[in-house]
């Protein structure tokens, strides 16, 4: 025997135990559901089915219909068409400079948004956005639960994006699953292919579009598709198609489960009175299958039939209550409704709902639903003042700004005089699509007095900024009779505009010799 | 923190044990695909090993297949930098005061391009910014031995002071007091004297009566080069006096010291060492620290008149 066979014969050894510890899980696993309209399918974070390293189980979304999923494809069309499109707005700033309505320019180093423009020292206005954005979660967390998980977040949008296209060649749940089973054949394989393929497709559109943001779209689309393009640009587009492809594609509730952190933050935003996809539970239980006509005496509603767990993209089951895999995406709502319908009882058993519902629901209470909130009030006062705020800063908004940076180094010149001089590194900030001719001023000590070849016969400074830049200005200021430090101000002033700017920096001229 | 482990009921994992403030952790199977990335890592990193410079050995390194080396690159990066600067220095090598004032690019590279050099090369003496030291003239001062226009800074680079270059600008100080040319009464006197004609006679209140007994003196052996009234003469690289800035310091005991011992320092000459580029960038870095002056050439710079409109 040689070692080979030898190693054969042993892993034959063991996998019989293996096999009757595979069986003895699959005994734990409760009766097959049973009923006109039930369907053989689990949840695949059930008990039953645990390994120290999980393989992920496939999961096969059946096409819901209804209001919740008609709202998903209303929120997926919108939010790609945005995606997709703002790129390519137009917005007229004049000559020479970009006509992009939204274009983010690293290489120089502005911002642009519509009528607004934005320089990297301004990055304070990201900042409030992305408070409002955190505070908008907050809100929606608080009054609706995963709203923004279920219907608004890229990997959702994508996701529901790659399921539609699979569906579209594949066919639905019942297809799949059979497709998947079957042994490869030349129709399979053009199914897969074909599948793949425009998944592809679809990645690289994403991935190509994303670098839009960051270039004139047009003259980039041209280089792109030439070979011209910087590396950046292709690497970029390469990244984010294999991200889209793999995370939409075959990673989808992986992302949620085990990589996103938010379910777990998410756990910390939802209160007792917050609306969350909830399965009633002492309206569903027990549950059972119902034939037609059986009395519901004595009974839940809930038939067992388990097209929740069919409909539902991260493969679990609502009836297990609020877990963190749950997306909130309320397509098990829409499958449930179908099926109280069709058996006659009331819609619902899934639902919107609250907490604190489920156990007046329990106690046999009306329900009470409680938008306005001590929280709710107070996200909703902070989000509207950090909105408030920022359209006040954008309103105040100065495009002439001065920044003063002193030598330190030396501190001060003694000059053969006696006076003292200090240098200073002015940046004449011009945010305006024009150039500016501007006056410099010094105050603040007695006998300050600019020292710079391109002083005027009143001795004042004159300089030109140009059109939206930054133009540096070396400065001497000298000052006899000095001691100590004192506060001085820098005042620049355009000559046409009047616009003015100061900014305050520090004299020094030494203690007495 | 660490407890019971319990099962929980719905989904039928055992908890970790662990609880922080009631909160339970499910000890939930890692995704297997993570298991995966992690072994995928392991396999990288061997990978790299093969490809990549990666273990230390006793006298060297694993120098791997791609033979990749951070400092090979980095040469070629910086002779690639060298070729792409090398035009602007040869601008530089051709352009005066008033050139390099009126082209903003060329200005703008001649400021960056001194300071690094000034960095490297300067400053352990003449100190960040030309503070100076005592020994070591203040450049950023309006207060020049040698002279302070664009050329003569440059001049002065370029030979040195007291350097082993043949043109190199060289002055001799006596060591009035050391050498026994003054009796210390004398280098006292002169002292005074000296103190008096200079901006530190307020603040030093010389001895009257020792200064008019120096006057004699300075008149007869320091006048000739530092002039009768303490001017100095550049020249001849003879300090100013009347001033109240002392390059050896400027206490009473700094300045006899110097007139007992007649302390020359030496500059380097840096002809040899830079092209002309480099040499004009350093002269312009240094003639902007606050005390440049125009050059004595017939032109003065037009550039440096106020600003025109832009239109």
């Amino acid at each position: 025997m040689n070692w080979t066979q030898r190693l054969r014969q042993r892993k034959a050894k063991r996998r019989p135990q293996r096999q009757n510890e595979a069986m003895s899980k699959v005994t734990l696993i409760p009766r097959k559901p049973e009923g006109e309209h039930a369907i053989d399918v689990r949840a695949v974070n059930s008990g039953e089915a645990r390994a120290l390293y999980k393989k992920r189980e496939q999961i096969y979304p059946k096409l819901a219909h209804g209001l919740y999923r008609n709202l998903k494809w209303a929120a997926m069309i919108v939010l790609l068409a945005i995606y997709y499109v703002t790129p390519w707005l137009r917005w007229d700033r004049g000559d020479g400079r970009p006509d992009q309505a939204v274009l983010i320019d690293f290489e120089g180093r502005r911002f642009y948004f519509f009528f607004i423009e934005l320089w990297p020292q301004e990055v304070y206005y990201f900042a409030g956005l992305l408070i409002m954005g955190a505070f908008a979660i907050f809100l929606s967390s608080a009054l609706f639960g995963r709203v923004w998980c279920g219907y608004a977040c890229p990997q959702t949008v994508w996701t529901d994006l790659y399921i539609y296209v699979e569906r579209l060649i594949e066919g639905d749940r019942n297809a799949r699953m059979r497709l998947d089973k079957a042994p490869m054949s030349p129709a399979k394989a053009a199914k897969k292919v074909t599948k793949h393929a425009i998944w592809l497709l679809i990645a690289a559109g994403t991935g190509g579009a994303w670098v839009f943001y960051f270039a004139d779209a047009p003259t980039l689309l041209v280089n792109l598709s030439a070979g011209q393009a910087s590396a950046s640009a292709y690497i970029s587009v390469v990244i984010l198609t294999f991200t889209t492809y793999a995370l939409a594609g075959t990673m989808r509730e992986q992302v949620c489960t085990f990589m996103c952190p938010w379910p777990r933050i998410q756990a910390g935003m939802i209160d007792k009175d917050a609306l969350s996809v909830t399965y009633r539970a002492a309206r569903g239980e027990p549950r059972g299958a119902h034939k037609k006509g059986e009395s519901w005496e004595g009974r839940g509603d809930c038939i067992d039939c388990r097209q929740c767990v069919a409909v539902c993209p991260q493969g679990i089951d609502i009836r297990d209550g609020d877990q963190l895999e749950c997306i909130n995406c309320a397509l098990c709502i829409d499958a449930c409704d179908g099926i109280m319908e069709k058996v006659g009882r009331p819609k619902g058993l899934i639902a919107y709902d609250s907490y604190a519902n489920q156990s007046r629901l329990a106690k046999g209470e009306a329900p009470q639903i409680r938008l306005v909130r001590s929280r709710t009030i107070l996200y909703a006062v902070l989000f509207v003042t950090v909105a408030l705020m920022l359209v006040w800063a954008l309103a105040a908004r100065q495009t002439l700004d001065l920044n003063v940076i002193r030598d330190r180094s030396p501190p001060f010149v003694q000059l053969a005089d006696g006076s003292v001089r200090n240098d200073y590194a002015l940046k004449l900030i011009n945010m305006s699509d024009r150039p500016r001719r501007l006056v410099v001023e010094v105050s603040g000590a007695p006998g300050l007095r600019l020292q710079a070849p391109s002083l005027d016969s009143d001795g004042r400074l004159h300089a030109a900024a140009t059109a939206d830049a930054v133009t540096s200005l070396r400065v001497h200021v000298a000052a006899a009779g000095l001691t100590g430090a004192h506060d001085i101000a820098f005042t620049i002033r355009d000559l046409d505009s009047g616009e003015v700017a100061s900014s305050s920096a520090a004299f020094v001229a030494g203690g007495e010799r | 923190m660490a407890g019971e482990r319990e099962r929980d009921d719905i989904t039928g994992t055992e908890t970790t044990g662990h609880e922080w403030d009631g909160i339970k952790e499910l000890d939930n199977p890692l995704p297997r695909w993570w298991l995966y990335i992690f072994y995928a890592c392991i396999v990288a990193s061997v990978i790299y090993w093969v490809l990549m410079p990666a273990w230390p050995l006793a006298n060297s390194y694993t120098k791997g297949i791609l033979d990749w080396s951070d400092r090979d690159n980095v040469a070629v990066e910086i002779q690639k930098l060298r070729g792409a600067r090398a035009p602007m220095f040869a601008r530089l090598a051709e352009a005066s005061a008033a050139d390099i004032a009126a082209d903003p690019e060329l200005q703008t590279f001649a400021r960056a391009a001194g300071e690094a050099v000034f960095g490297d090369y300067c400053r352990t003496c003449h100190g960040a910014g030309g503070a100076g030291a005592p020994g070591y003239p203040v450049l950023a001062d309006d207060v020049w031995i040698w002279g302070g226009s664009l050329s003569e800074i440059e001049h002065t680079l370029r030979v040195g002071v007291r350097a082993d270059h043949p043109q190199t600008r060289f002055s001799q100080m006596p060591a009035f007091g050391r050498d026994g040319l003054l009796s210390p009464r004398e280098v006292s006197d002169v002292t005074e004297y000296t103190i008096s004609i200079s901006a530190a006679r307020t603040r030093l209140a010389p001895d009257a009566a020792a200064a008019g007994r120096g006057a004699a003196i300075y008149d007869a052996q320091c006048a000739i080069c530092h002039g009768p009234s303490g001017a100095g003469d550049r020249s001849v690289g003879a300090p100013s006096l009347n001033d109240d800035l002392w390059l050896y310091g400027g206490s009473r005991d700094e300045i006899r010291r110097q007139i007992e011992t007649g302390r020359a320092g030496v500059m380097p000459a840096w002809e040899a060492r830079f092209d002309a580029g480099t040499l004009r960038a350093l002269a312009y870095y240094v003639h902007e620290m606050g005390g440049g002056e125009l050059d004595a050439a017939p032109a003065p710079t037009q550039s440096q008149a106020p600003p025109a409109a832009p239109e």
